[in-house]
């Protein structure tokens, strides 16, 4: 019997046997669509990490000269403290380092405090107030989709203008022109002169709950003491020029901060790699611990599977014997098993990709995990599905193929 | 009414070309739980291309262990069978399932259809083991359905046929690969009188287009169907005789 009879003739009996076969396959449903959510999980969450991730917190090719690191993850308390003594980073840190920088860059200054925005009588609260200069808005990869950003000329001369952050325009305007409206940030008014485009959201955090007016403006006093702030950005063309003026940066502020040779830094240079890092080694455990469960659902997929074409040859076994009487040789009887065990698996890989690919589009719409699909993860489901049930259907298989006609036969 | 003359067949010989079944002292012994229950005890017979004939004795006779052994599900203890001049005694596993396959078409007691598949389908099983293409099987399905006179019932189930009619499908799926021996056991023990003439008439048809039959039973209104009629008595041959149709 060729194989493509014995799968046809496989369908044939989950299609007449639908309960049955129903439960035979939950073990590989459950193992294939939990092994595509979570890997989709991680994929999304790798590709976020990686592509847009350090794109809006850090931009490409970006570092950011700091006192300490921007994403700091399990901390213990002395570093903390340490941190907190070193010295802050003033104005005349980043103009040196700006003038010493030999390759083509961007810059722009940063300072950020949490404050509420008025407009008559309506409060945005907890909105990110940043001071920046001009060029933020190129390195951070922020359009403006209403209006436009500050100037240079606007920043030096501190002319009280901002730009809203979507989240904070819909708050304040909800759907009128938020420009030329004035707000009031810390008691000061601020001229709307624009609205970057919606961010959406990093892991649950929203990202359009903020607000940028020029570093210079009345409101820096809001944010840092006179003469200091968070972060120095600097953007390169390429990886390589960054790292070049990473070097540059780090010599500059060693003699600044009169650091001898066997001292070590007391700021950082802070690119996306430490939150990256940070994120390659929770995925590392997840990639250790998601086998293990999708394993465990497929061996018991795999058992289910087993008992259930036991349970088949059992109850057919008038059927085989008939089938050997009419010229069924033992090998046509195990291919005719192993087909209907590898069909019943690989129907519910069929459907635990269904169901695993829904649950992805559940996870991204109901919670802030960015799930995407990765190919590789189904081709690899319908491939442990099929396996699963050929490895699950060789026991049976042989059972069936080994019985007597003549015994099969008589058997009621 | 006289015993059929035999080839004097010994050992090592090669039947005549005409003897489609040649047992040559066939013996069959099971073990049951350390008991040998020799249920054939020698066995010689041989039938020509074109016999109608009756295996009967009561239960315990050895007919149906000869049976098993004439249609290939079984394999002797000792003795020598030849079918179409092919010793088939020893052949192995496989070798035996090509036989059944293209030899031999059973008719069962109780019909053995595939409940869940349609008359034309249960009568291509055969040849889904013979490998022909599917275009083919249904075409050979379809023609053998029409020997049996079920032209119109091939879609249907077998629970939508009466039991006279899942006979005749049974028929048709022993006859589609045009075997050398139709072997029927006890072809009528499930069905009432007039269906069981019905499928006489079917088998006496058959016979007259060349079939040759062998059928196990133990009614002797239905032996008497047969040109030919063997009793087995304690696992041997007791009585041998032609009749007139």
């Amino acid at each position: 019997m060729p194989l493509f009879e014995a799968f046809r003739l496989a369908l044939q009996t989950i299609r007449a046997q639908k309960l049955k076969s129903g439960f035979s396959l939950l073990g590989v449903f459950i193992g294939v669509a939990s092994l595509i959510a979570a890997w989709s999980i991680v994929n999304g969450v790798n590709r976020y990490m990686t592509e847009k991730f350090a794109q809006t917190l850090y931009g490409v090719n970006t570092f950011q000269l700091r006192r300490r690191p921007m994403f700091t993850p399990n901390v213990p308390d002395s570093v903390w403290r340490a941190w907190r003594r070193r010295p802050r980073i003033k104005f005349s840190d980043a103009e040196a380092v700006s003038t010493a920088l030999t390759v083509p860059v961007v810059t722009a200054w940063q300072s950020s405090e949490n404050v509420s925005v008025f407009y008559g009588g309506k409060e945005a609260r907890d909105i990110e107030l940043t001071t920046a200069s001009e060029r933020y808005f190129d390195i951070k990869n922020l359009r403006i989709t209403i209006g436009r950003p500050f100037t240079a000329q606007e920043n030096r001369s501190g002319v009280p203008v901002a730009v809203l952050g979507d989240a904070v325009a819909k708050r304040l305007f909800v759907d009128r022109t938020p420009l030329e409206r004035s707000v009031r940030i810390g008691g000061i008014a601020y001229r709307v002169i624009g609205v970057v485009e919606k961010q959406g959201s990093v892991l649950g955090f929203p990202l359009d709950r903020f607000v940028v007016v020029p570093a210079m403006s009345p409101a820096q006093n809001l944010v840092n003491p006179p003469g200091i702030l968070d972060a120095f950005l600097v953007k390169a063309r390429s990886e390589t020029e960054m790292r070049e003026a990473m070097e540059v940066a780090e010599g500059v502020m060693r003699s600044r901060h009169h650091l001898r040779p066997n001292q070590d830094n007391n700021f950082v240079l802070d690119t996306s790699e430490g939150i990256q890092r940070f994120w390659a080694g929770i995925s590392r455990i997840l990639v250790v611990v998601l086998p293990g469960v999708v394993i465990v659902s497929l061996v018991i997929g795999g058992i289910v599977i087993m008992n259930i074409m036991l349970m088949s040859v059992a109850e057919r076994t008038r059927e085989i014997g008939l089938r050997k009487s009419l010229g069924a040789r033992r090998r046509d009887v195990l291919r005719q098993f192993l087909a209907e065990s590898a069909a019943i698996a690989t129907v519910g890989a069929a459907f635990g990709i269904v169901a695993g690919i829904g649950l992805t589009l559940l996870i991204n719409a109901v919670s802030p995990l960015p799930a995407s699909v990765s190919p590789a993860s189904v081709v690899l489901g319908v491939l442990m599905g099929a396996g699963v049930g050929v490895i699950a259907g060789v026991y049976p298989a042989s059972r069936a193929a080994r019985l007597d006609p003549i015994a099969a036969l008589r058997q009621e | 009414m006289t015993a059929p003359a035999l080839q004097a067949f010994r050992t090592g010989d090669t039947p005549l070309p005409d003897i489609v079944i040649l047992t040559h002292k066939l013996t069959r012994d099971y073990d049951m739980g350390g008991e040998v229950v020799r249920a054939l005890q020698g066995v010689s017979l041989q039938i020509r291309k074109n016999e109608y004939v009756a295996v009967m004795g009561p239960s315990g006779s050895g007919k149906s262990t000869l049976m098993n052994l004439i249609g290939c599900l079984d394999t002797p203890t000792s003795g020598e069978y030849w079918l179409n001049a092919q010793k088939v005694s020893d052949l192995d596993d496989d070798a035996l399932a090509r036989i059944r396959n293209k030899e031999i078409g059973f008719v069962f007691q109780t019909f053995n259809l595939l409940p869940r598949a349609t008359a034309l389908h249960n009568v291509e099983l055969p040849l889904i083991y013979a490998g022909h293409g599917a275009r083919e099987r249904r075409a050979q399905a379809a023609h053998a359905l029409e020997r049996v006179g079920l032209a119109d019932r091939m879609g249907h189930r077998p629970n939508e046929l009466s039991g006279g009619q899942r006979q005749r499908v049974a028929i048709a799926r022993a006859l589609v690969n045009e075997p050398s021996i139709l072997l029927a056991d006890e072809p009528t023990g499930n069905l009432d009188s007039t269906t069981s003439g019905e499928i006489m008439q079917v088998f006496a048809a058959l016979h007259r287009q060349g079939q040759t039959i062998v059928m196990v039973t133990h009614e002797h209104d239905i032996a008497a169907h047969a040109a030919r009629v063997v009793t087995l008595r304690d696992g041997l041959i007791a009585t041998d005789q032609r009749q007139a149709a």
